[in-house]
Formats: structure tokens, sequence, C-alpha cells
């Protein structure tokens, strides 16, 4: 008898301390054990080398031997200044790249004055109605040299703008000028649900962006396709991979519709993964990214850059794994699931602070984890071999599985019309909350375990621990500066350049031309989001369930 | 005689996007037996309590993560009030520290319920809690 069958017998009998059924965090079945069986024959073509085509296992030759990953930590609160000392403190603790939050009117196209923006100014990150805030939040950082990520969506055109503007105005060249712009609106609608107007005319803002980067802002990325957004919603890892992926192919091809060779802007887009906290599914998840993206892109538009076929990637350690109870347990968290996105093989990286469930993070807690990442880099040696995991027989069949799974997904949306269409069909918002539903379902039974919420539950809570409170003052205050703001300027020129902006809703020319000229003129992201909510719609929040 | 369905209407007040929880949370009372409305995202005080009143609810739920409950939620209650539906009970979850959540109590909101609170938790307590307005 073969030494697999003898441990298969010896598996077989039941063992009643542990669950009947091993799944990992999506539910994907997992088996006891991977052998060389589980591994696909074709290395070269599985497999290949870093920085070649699949790119599996990494998309540069060298990897963190050439360079490491970007320490890139979301900051933003209160008013410009606070963010602006936030990402100095941020610099000098080793991060090396901006990465900003915008709070909640500032994401969806309102200035601090309006009255839907009661209540909510400076507190889910930084407050930016004008471009005297874009200055005042990057005063003292030299653009040219600091590499900037912004996520916004809906109003990002506005705030790209503002940027660019700034740029200009501090003497740094466009063509210089290093960063990425969220600006995803697909998974907007799907599932972070920041909008203005409807889908179609987010996608042609979304693709002006595209078209207007690719020739005046050469380094920058003007899209970060997103699937950590989809993954906090609910979705599975196959999910998360699949939608984000199918995203990207609609960009592709919104691009190439407006007359763009696909080599000119796709070595510039660039992606955004969630990091949870089944480790070695989101191995897989990132290796099947790349290899995925590289044969859609080859098959599908045949570029001949091989950059256009590079999956480059930012990661995120998953919010929505952090707990409220016993917060401290949070760092441990996250060191897994940093560790996790180093061995997937990210080129950019945050850690989640241990207090963010309960408010933006604090001094302390931001510098640890910034220190989790910089002690994964300098003390673990996992950056001294490229993907070294590559070959582990369970990385290898999960990778395979969860591009298997999120092939199948592409390929319905591709039957339904493609992705645009699947959002305006509600099918991608229904998949995940489906799997929302079900893992929660899970959770409650027990099936899916948490430590602190429904297990090592610790009747009283140790003492809390000082988490950052955003002062109601600051919100008076940004009001005051903004109505100042808007009473210095010149009302005639700041009204025709609104105007264009209207007529190239309507013209169909690229949007990014006007907006930076009325950027300039002293327009606010609530004045140009209104010019959007006039000429292009409103969207209504379809409210399924 | 059969006592009517209780109507909870479960809203997201604000500009605050993250709808997973309102969404499970308007499944499990609905799969709970009680008739739901689910409002969508971005809605004023004033929608809700529209909302409310045109529905002829028991009760409202409201979600809020974005740190704006302290303006939001007794900006509804006010409304409620004003609407003669102050006795609709209003009862809500999300990123809410523990010392708002005595504030809030204060203020009128007959729960919160923080993370880590099941949905079997939350129907059960609308169950013994929510009365039908008269």
């Amino acid at each position: 008898m073969s030494a697999k069958r003898d441990w298969e017998e010896q598996i077989s009998r039941p063992d009643a301390q542990r669950p009947a059924r091993f799944s990992t965090l999506s539910d994907l079945e997992l088996q006891p054990l991977y052998t060389p069986a589980d591994l696909n024959e074709d290395y070269d073509q599985a497999l290949g080398y870093p920085g070649q085509f699949p790119y599996t296992r990494g998309v540069y030759g060298t990897m963190y031997r050439g360079r490491l990953w970007t320490m890139r930590q979301f900051a933003g609160f209160g008013l410009a200044e606070h963010t602006n000392a936030r990402f100095h403190f941020l610099l000098r603790h080793g991060e090396t790249g901006l990465s900003t939050a915008f709070d909640m009117p500032t994401l969806m196209g309102y200035d601090a004055d309006h009255e839907r923006a009661l209540g909510e100014v400076g507190r889910e990150g930084v407050s930016v109605s004008s471009i005297d805030d874009m200055t005042r939040l990057f005063a003292g950082i030299p653009l040219d040299r600091v590499t900037t990520s912004m996520t916004i969506n809906c109003s990002a055109s506005i705030i790209l703008a503002m940027y660019l503007v700034n740029a200009q105005r501090q003497g740094v060249a466009w063509s210089a000028l290093g960063g990425t712009i969220q600006n995803d609106m697909l998974k907007e609608y799907i599932a972070q649900k920041e909008w203005i107007c409807p889908p179609a005319p987010a996608l042609r803002i979304v693709t002006d962006m595209i078209e207007f980067c690719a020739r005046r802002v050469p380094r920058w990325h003007p899209v970060s396709i997103s699937g950590y957004h989809i993954r906090e919603a609910g979705s599975t890892a196959a999910q998360e991979l699949a939608f984000t992926l199918a995203d990207g192919l609609c960009y592709v091809e919104a691009a190439l519709k407006r007359g763009l060779r696909v080599d000119e802007f796709a070595p510039r887009l660039s992606f955004f993964f969630n990091l949870h906290s089944d480790f070695l599914e989101e191995i897989g998840k990132l290796r099947a990214a790349r290899r995925l993206w590289a044969r859609l892109m080859r098959e599908r538009f045949n570029p001949r850059d091989p950059r256009s076929l590079m999956l480059r990637t930012h990661a995120q350690t998953a919010g929505a794994a952090l707990t409220a109870q016993q917060p401290v347990n949070n760092v441990v968290r996250v060191a897994l699931q940093a560790l996790a996105g180093v061995l997937g093989g990210v080129q950019s990286l945050h850690t989640n602070s241990m207090d963010e469930t309960l408010a933006l993070p604090t001094e302390s807690a931001v510098t640890l984890a910034l220190r989790t990442q910089q002690i994964i880099a300098e003390e673990s040696g996992l950056t001294n071999v490229i993907d070294p995991l590559g070959g582990s027989y369970a990385v290898e069949a999960l990778t395979d599985q969860i591009e298997g799974q999120a092939l199948a997904y592409i390929k319905k949306i591709d039957g339904m019309g493609g992705m645009l269409r699947a959002i305006e069909l509600g099918y991608p918002q229904r998949e995940i909350a489906d799997a929302a539903f079900h893992y929660q379902r899970q959770l409650e039974a027990g099936v899916k375990t948490v430590v602190g919420v429904n297990t090592h539950v610790e009747p009283e809570e140790g003492d809390p621990i000082p988490t950052l409170k955003i002062d109601p003052a600051l919100e008076r205050e940004q009001i005051a500066r903004v109505r100042a703001f808007k009473q210095r300027r010149d009302e005639i020129k700041l009204k025709r350049a609104l105007e264009q902006v209207a007529g190239a809703c309507h013209s169909g020319e690229n949007l990014m031309e006007p907006i930076c000229a009325a950027v300039a003129s002293d327009a606010t992201v609530g004045e140009i989001s209104e010019v959007f909510r006039r000429e292009l719609g409103v969207y209504r929040d379809p409210g399924w369930l | 005689m059969e006592q009517r369905r209780l109507r909870i209407v479960v809203a997201k007040p604000g500009l605050d996007g993250h709808d997973r929880g309102a969404k499970i949370i308007a499944r499990a009372l609905r799969d709970g037996g009680f008739e739901v409305i689910y409002t969508g995202l971005h809605q004023t005080p004033q929608m809700i309590a529209e909302t409310v009143v045109q529905e002829d609810a028991d009760a409202v739920g409201l979600s809020v993560l974005s740190g704006a409950h302290m303006t939001l939620f007794p900006e509804v209650i006010r409304l409620l009030r004003e609407r003669g539906a102050g006795d609709v009970t209003v009862f809500g979850g999300g990123i809410i520290p523990t010392e708002d959540v005595a504030r809030l109590k204060e203020m009128g909101v007959a729960e919160i319920f923080g993370p880590g609170a099941s949905t079997e938790e939350i129907v059960a307590w609308v169950r013994e809690q929510v009365k039908p307005r008269a």
C-alpha cells in the first residue's frame, strides 16, 4: 500500500476536536494536504520567472531585492494643516510615500459650508474645499521627490486638478509628478458607494483622466483599480479578484474606444487589493491576480509593451478584520495580514492601526503600524528571496483555484455585456450582499471564529485605549475659511470657468483642462461637483438588500 | 386577533456609504418576520423622518460609521417629534464610541448596537422592545 493511502486511511477516522469541514475565510474548501500532484506540470507557463509573463512570481525581476514595497500609510483628518503635520510625522518615521484620506463632504463633492456637510467635516479624513486647502495640505512636501496617493473617486477630477495646479505654482513640472488617484468609479457603485452622477458619465470622467494623464502627467497613475472595498463590503476573495479585474477590463475598453492605444495608458493602470486574515488564501489571490490580468490583457488587447501586462498593486490590511473588542489584538492581525502581502508580492502597503475600529489613528498607533512593515522588511528575511512560497503545493493549488473561480465570474460578466451593464443589473452588488450575509451567518453560528468576538471573549473589557478625537470646532473654522475664500474671488472669471466646465460636459471634450482652469480660478470642490450634478445627472442608491 | 407585523425603517443618514451592516440587519429583520423598509444611502434626517411617517413605521434603525452620529441621531429624533412621531422607537449602530452611547440614550435613542452585536440579539431586542404605534 502506498504511503499516501496509508495516510488517507489514518486520517479518515474522525477527529472529534476539530470541525468537520475546513474552509478559507471565503468558504473555499481546503484539502488536508497538498502534494506534487497539485502542481501544474508546466512551470514556465504557470509560474515562469519574476518580471516575466505571466508574472505569477512577481511583477519585477528583482522584487524586494531591488526595491522594497512603498510604505504608504493612509492619513487624513481635520483641516489641511493637521493632515500636513501627520504627513510630515509619517515621513519622519520612515514611510516612503504619502496617502491621503479626505472627509465625506470632500469625497461626495460638497464644500465644508454645504448643509449636507454638517457634522461630517474633518471626521473621516481631511477637509479640502479649495485650492488653498490643497496648498496647505502639501506644504513643505517636495512634490517631485515624494509620490502621493489620493483616495477619492467621484470628485477625483477636481482634486487631481487642485494637486496639479498647486504643483505648477510650486514650480514642479507635471512630468515630474508621481502618484496615484483612486478614481475607480465602477467599484463605487459596487462597494464604496461614493458617487455624484450615474455610471456612464462617471466612466466618461475616468476615461478623460486616463487620457489626460497619458498625455500630460505621464508618471501619474490615473486609476487605482480596487478590490479592497469590494472585499470590505463582504465579498469572497475570488469575487474581490474577479470584480476588480472586470472593472479594469472595462476601463481598458473605454480608453481604447476613446482612441488611445493600449500601451499609451495600460502601463499606468494600478491596482489596490485587500489583505485579509486567511493567510494562504490572500497569497494565492495576489499571485492569481497577476497571472490572470497578464493573460486577459494579452489575449484581449495584445499589447506590445510588457508593462501593459503587469498588475502592480497597493494593498491595505483588512479594516473589516479589526475588532473593537480587545483592540491590542489588532496589532497581531495586521502583522499577519501584512506578511501575507509581502509574501504575495505587493508594490505598496498600508498597515492599519489597532485603534481604527474606534477612530482615526493616533500617532502612537500609526507608528506601530509603520514599524510592523519595517520589522518585516528589515528583520524577517523575507525580502532576501523572491516569491519564497512559490512551489508550495498548497499555495500553488490555491492560486490556481482562485484564478479559476475569478475567471468564471469574469466570463459571466462578459456574458452580461461587461461590468457597466452588470452594475446596472445589480449583479456584483447582490453577489457581495449575499456573501456578506453568508459570512455573518457563519460568524454567528461559530463556524467562523474571531478572537475576542465569538471566542476568547472577555466579559469585562480592559481600560479603553486612547483614541483620536476630532474637535467639532474645526468644522466651524473650516466653514469660516471656505466662506472667506469664496468672498475673495474674481466672480466673473469664476463664472466663465464654471460655464466652460458645463460646456465640456456636453461637448464631449476632455473635462480635465476646463476643470484645471476652473480650479485655478478658485472654483471649489462643491461648485464644480454641482456642475456635474446639473449637467451629468445625480445617481441615487437603488437600495437593494 | 392577529397582531400586525411591526414596521421597521433601516436608514443610512448622512454621507456615509458603509452599508454592509445596515443591509445585513435589514435582511435579518425581514427574515425575523418584520416589515422592513430600507432607505438606501445618503439620506438627510428630513428624508428619514418623512419615510418613517409615510411608511407608518414603529421603529427606525440608524447606521452611522462616519463619526457624524452626534449630529445625525439627535436631528432625526427632533424631526420625528416635530412631525408627531416622537413615539417611534429610535435605535442604531455603527462606529459610535462608548462615551457617546450614554449621551445618545439621554437624547432618546433606545439602544445602540456596537460592533460584535449579533443579528439574533438585534432581532430579539426589536421583538421585545418595539411596541406597535397606536
